[in-house]
């Protein structure tokens, strides 16, 4: 069971959160100017590291808020570098 | 009790404490102390059970949770299929049996209790040998939270099986003291019958401890998070593999030297030791002193090591060197051993003598029990040297220490056990040295000599050459993989299933490694091992459930007015959490019979609901209407307060995902429900947008769920209920027309009523306060008693919603459905410049012309309900498969109204299809269906103002 550091409440069991998949895919400014492949792209695609990922998790069972952290998808191992900082921006 | 197999004194038995048990019918005697195979052994009995596959007859093999053999199960005091006889401690009124295979569940309910505690601590030690404890009290000296779990019942580990003297004296005097100076020491938690049988991500481990029969807590999982872990987990020695090697009788060295000095239990008269390396001497030795004639000690190695020599000439014991066993006879018990000179090459062995012999020890090495650190995701090597896998790379956090380790001498166990602790406990921030460790005379270990098959036997031996006792697996199962091309640890091992039986290979892991890497000729490193996964040992599961069960196994959430729905008995039907009344049988009624009379009381008279589980959201700030623009499919902004709109949100890719009412209350205020199971959901979904796309929106959102109880009153006579309850409301149609809300009391008590219906008929939701909703309830039930006002539940809401052609998400959708697909294209704002969802509602495979859509069907008016579920094709015979599929049945019910049964389904093209007849597949039969519009009653609205 990860300890998943929220940046509100701190170090907390990863049962509490929620996984929100990859962060930093940002919903596109003019959805309706793209072309069905772009829109499809923003959809449906995601990466699926072996290492470091970027990723969303939501403390729903607690604040409720929504941070990103990164992960390394072999060892588990979360580096707390720009959490904060995704959530205040 | 002594008898020809008890010692007369020594062990750590209590002697004064003498048990009664039962055994396949059998009554014996042990002691307190005893587990029940060493009080089997005790008492002659080596034979526990036979075999999975073959039947063949098996002994104890061990002492400890290692035993591949000595199942069995526990009739009383509780059933218990499938534990290990060396793992269950005796006590008094303890009936068991053999357990040849799969074990038996209780059929009656568990009546012990279990529990699950929390814990957090600096440093985890696991293990309490001479390891462990050495850093345990090395950690605790220093004032940090220490936990010391050990699975046995009392602490000590190696040192409880042999008589070694620590700083001159017996090692026991040295448990006691440091056992008693943890015991005493605040910060420290000491655990013994407690198995560490998980370690997961970042230090998370978790344990079960058996605290015996008599305690309030049966067993108790502890979830302990530690910021350093030790590992001291000791080893288990490994069997050898020769031909007849599963006699009972053949015992594990160490363990039978373990029955000596712990049990003072003979677990033979007349033994021949098998071995490749030095530890078996001690058990020959061990057990010469104690009354047990070694006919041999039988060693592979060329030279056996001068120190053992002598040891074993004073005692007159014969060493055998350069020969192995290559045969045993005897039929329930081991009677005699073959020795034969070590073959070398292809030449068949020799027979060169016959031992008798009652016992036969083995010792191929000892593997470290490095489970737990590969479970943290440790990687393990293969070490020539000791002919095991040993940890190689530590997960952050995480020492493994003693025997585990690969360090088989005590005095080197207790020095780097004592280094560990203290730079744990450094680690987590206390000033730690190592605890000074007691002297132990113990010498060197020389390596074993690598031994995995016996050269030159004959291919028929392979039958008989047991590589997994637990799974009857032979040296011909390997083959046989290896022949068919196999070369994987991992594959051989779900072909044989060595290793996946309840020991999880903890005597035949590495040594299929070993006989693989032998039959493929290549080195035991290449073949490596299978993954170390949970549990290390096995758990109940009750164990693992603790207080989870029955009615704490989840939350269980009711409204204001449960009491109400308990007393007329209704059946509730579960939606997420939420108990929801089901239907009101009256005396003598069906289910079926129930709901045709509410549906008829609210098509014709009046009818009254609990719907308070519909989720609530108070949305408030000054862009809460540009907000709900953007996650509705259609325009809240445009609402005036005081009026409703209904509403549907989607997913991005344009699929529905839940709907509900939009009321707004300010300017700035909206209150939205959402479906009672999706509630969460949307609420984290919103939070999504809000925090991460949004953020420049001034909004805030709070579940207000629990805040209001609401009441459906549906009926044309509902407005005449209503009237008798409140004065300060107009409920003339045009004061308080349809989709509008309004403030006021209803039974004296603040209200906010709105016009919503979900049948099609009159109908006013009344929303009070949580608190007084049973008391408003209450007044409406009583002002409508002499219009035979009728409470219904979810099954009527549901008939009507259909008839009505409503859908339910979750029900009639499936995430594959858009606002379109439903026929709600009139939800959908064509004056937005985005909303999430709009995008995808161009896409290619969302204009599909042949995308599924909800319509109506109608089976013949006098066939029973068609099933959900069932699929539709277009022919009334079925072709040859594959059949194509035009859709499937989403809501099936009958009619009161209508006075037939009625479906909503999804049909490909369905609106196109409006008029023909399709066929359900229900059973052998294909049903015809024709396909209508989903608005079965009241198409033109007229019902809604009374
Ligand atoms: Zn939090």
């Amino acid at each position: 069971m990860m300890l998943i550091p929220c940046p509100w409440c701190g170090p907390r069991n990863e049962t509490e959160f929620h996984y929100g998949g990859q962060a930093d895919v940002p919903y596109p400014a003019e959805p309706q100017e793209l072309s069905d492949v772009e829109w499809a792209r923003f959809l449906f695609y995601r990466a699926n590291p072996k290492g470091l990922f970027s990723e969303r998790w939501n403390h729903q069972a607690g604040c409720r808020r929504w941070f990103t952290v990164r992960r390394d998808t072999t060892t588990n191992e979360i580096f707390q570098d720009d959490s904060h900082e995704a959530v205040t921006r | 009790m002594t008898g020809e197999y008890r010692l007369a004194e020594g062990g750590r038995i209590n002697r004064d404490r003498p048990v009664r048990f039962r055994f396949d019918g059998h009554e014996y005697e042990g002691f307190d102390g005893d587990t029940l195979a060493s009080a089997l052994l005790a008492n002659g009995v080596h034979q526990v059970g036979t075999s999975i596959r073959y039947g063949r007859p098996r002994g104890i093999a061990s002492a400890g949770p290692e035993e591949p053999n000595a199942l069995v199960q526990i009739e009383e005091p509780f059933p218990e299929p499938m534990l290990t006889a060396t793992t269950v401690a005796l006590h008094d009124g303890l009936v068991a049996s053999s357990l040849p295979g799969q074990g038996r569940l209780a059929t009656d309910p568990d009546p012990a209790r279990y529990d699950a505690i929390n814990a957090h601590c600096d440093v985890l030690v696991v293990g309490a040998g001479p390891a462990g404890l050495a850093a345990a009290l090395s950690a605790a000296r220093s004032g940090a939270r220490v936990i010391i779990a050990d699975s046995d019942t009392e602490f000590g580990g190696s040192l409880l099986g042999s008589d070694e003297e620590l700083d001159h004296a017996p090692a026991g005097r040295w448990i006691d003291r440091v056992t008693a100076e943890l015991r005493a020491t605040p910060e420290v938690t000491v655990l013994p019958r407690t198995t560490v049988f998980g370690c997961y991500d970042d230090n998370y481990l978790v344990a079960v401890e058996h605290r015996g029969e008599d305690t309030f807590t049966r067993q108790r999982t502890w979830h302990v998070r530690a910021r350093e872990v030790v590992l001291a987990t000791g080893s288990h020695e490994r069997p050898l593999v020769f031909p007849g090697n599963d006699r009972p009788g053949t015992m594990l060295a160490g363990s039978a030297r373990t029955y000596v000095h712990r049990y003072g239990v003979l677990p033979g008269h007349r033994a021949v030791a098998f071995t490749t390396n030095d530890s078996a001497y001690a058990a020959a030795v061990d057990l010469h002193d104690a009354g047990v004639e070694i006919a041999a000690v039988v060693d592979v190695r060329p030279v056996a090591t001068t120190l053992w020599t002598a040891r074993c000439v004073e005692r007159g014991i014969q060493i055998l060197t350069n020969c192995a066993v290559t045969g045993t006879s005897g039929t329930d018990r081991v009677s005699g051993a073959q020795i034969s000179p070590v073959p070398s090459g292809d030449s068949a062995p020799t027979v060169a003598s016959e031992l008798d012999c009652d016992l036969l020890l083995v010792s191929g090495g000892w593997n470290p029990a490095v489970h737990l650190h590969s479970q943290a995701r440790g990687t393990v090597r293969y070490s020539e040297e000791i002919c095991a896998l040993v940890p190689d790379r530590a997960t952050r956090g995480v020492r493994t220490v003693g025997a585990a380790a690969g360090t088989f001498t005590t005095g080197e166990c207790l020095r780097t056990g004592s280094e560990a602790g203290s730079a744990a406990a450094r680690a987590t921030g206390f000033d730690a040295d190592p605890a000074e460790v007691p002297s132990s005379p113990s010498g060197p270990v020389t390596p074993p000599q690598p031994t995995w098959l016996l050269p030159g036997l004959s291919a028929d031996s392979d039958h008989d050459q047991f590589v997994d006792l637990a799974r009857d697996a032979t040296v011909a199962d390997v083959r046989k993989a290896v022949g068919a091309g196999m070369s994987s640890v991992e594959h051989i091992k779900r072909f044989t299933t060595i290793g996946t039986a309840h020991d999880q290979g903890k005597t035949s892991g590495l040594l299929s490694s070993g006989v693989i890497a032998e039959l493929l000729g290549v080195e035991v490193a290449q073949v490596g091992a299978t993954t170390f996964r949970p549990p290390y040992a096995p758990v109940a599961f009750a164990a693992l459930a603790g207080r989870d069960r029955g009615d704490l196994y989840d939350p269980i959430r009711v409204t204001a007015m449960h009491d109400w729905h308990l007393a007329q008995q209704c059946p509730f039907e579960n939606v997420g959490q939420w108990k929801r009344p089901w239907y009101y049988p009256r005396p003598g009624e069906d289910m079926d019979s129930a709901v045709l009379r509410e549906c008829h009381a609210v098509r014709t008279g009046v009818g009254m609901q609990d719907v308070s589980t519909l989720g609530k959201i108070d949305v408030q700030g000054p862009d809460a209407a540009e907000f709900l623009d953007l996650v509705y499919t259609n325009k809240m902004s445009t609402l005036k307060v005081g009026r409703i709109r209904y509403g549907l949100m989607c997913h991005a890719d344009g699929m529905v995902f839940d709907d509900g009412t939009v009321m707004r209350t300010d300017e700035h205020r909206y209150l939205i429900s959402t479906t009672s199971g999706g509630a969460a959901g949307v609420l984290e979904w919103l939070e999504d947008w809000l925090q991460t796309e949004w953020p420049h929106l001034r909004v805030h959102l709070t579940s207000v769920t629990e805040h209001w109880a609401t009441i459906a009153l549906a009926g044309p006579r509902s407005r005449d209920v209503l009237a008798r309850v409140t004065s300060d409301i107009d409920l003339a149609a045009d004061a308080f027309p349809f989709m509008s809300w309004t403030d006021g009391t209803v039974a004296g008590r603040a209200a906010r009523v709105c016009r919503i219906s979900f049948s099609g008929e009159l109908a006013f939701e009344i929303n009070v306060p949580w608190w007084h909703g049973r008391e408003v309830w209450d007044a409406l039930y009583e002002a409508g008693s002499d219009l035979d006002i009728t409470p219904y539940g979810t099954e009527t809401m549901h008939v009507l919603r259909a008839e009505k052609g409503f859908p339910i998400v979750g029900q009639d959708t499936d995430g594959t459905v858009t606002p379109h697909d439903l026929g709600m294209s009139w939800a959908v704002s064509k004056k937005k410049d985005d909303f999430l969802g709009m995008r995808s509602f161009s896409r290619a495979d969302t204009v599909r012309s042949d995308r599924k859509h909800l319509v109506g069907l109608l089976p013949p008016a006098d066939s029973a309900v068609v099933p959900e579920g069932t699929q539709l094709v277009e022919l009334s015979e079925l072709p040859e498969p594959p059949v194509p599929m035009l859709g499937h049945i989403t809501s099936s019910y009958r009619s009161a109204a209508l006075d037939r049964p009625f479906a909503l389904a999804l049909v490909k093209s369905g609106r196109d299809r409006i008029g023909q007849t399709v066929y359900g597949h229900v059973g052998d039969r294909l049903v015809p269906v024709e396909i209508t519009e989903p608005v079965f009653y009241d198409k033109e609205g007229n019902r809604r103002d009374g």
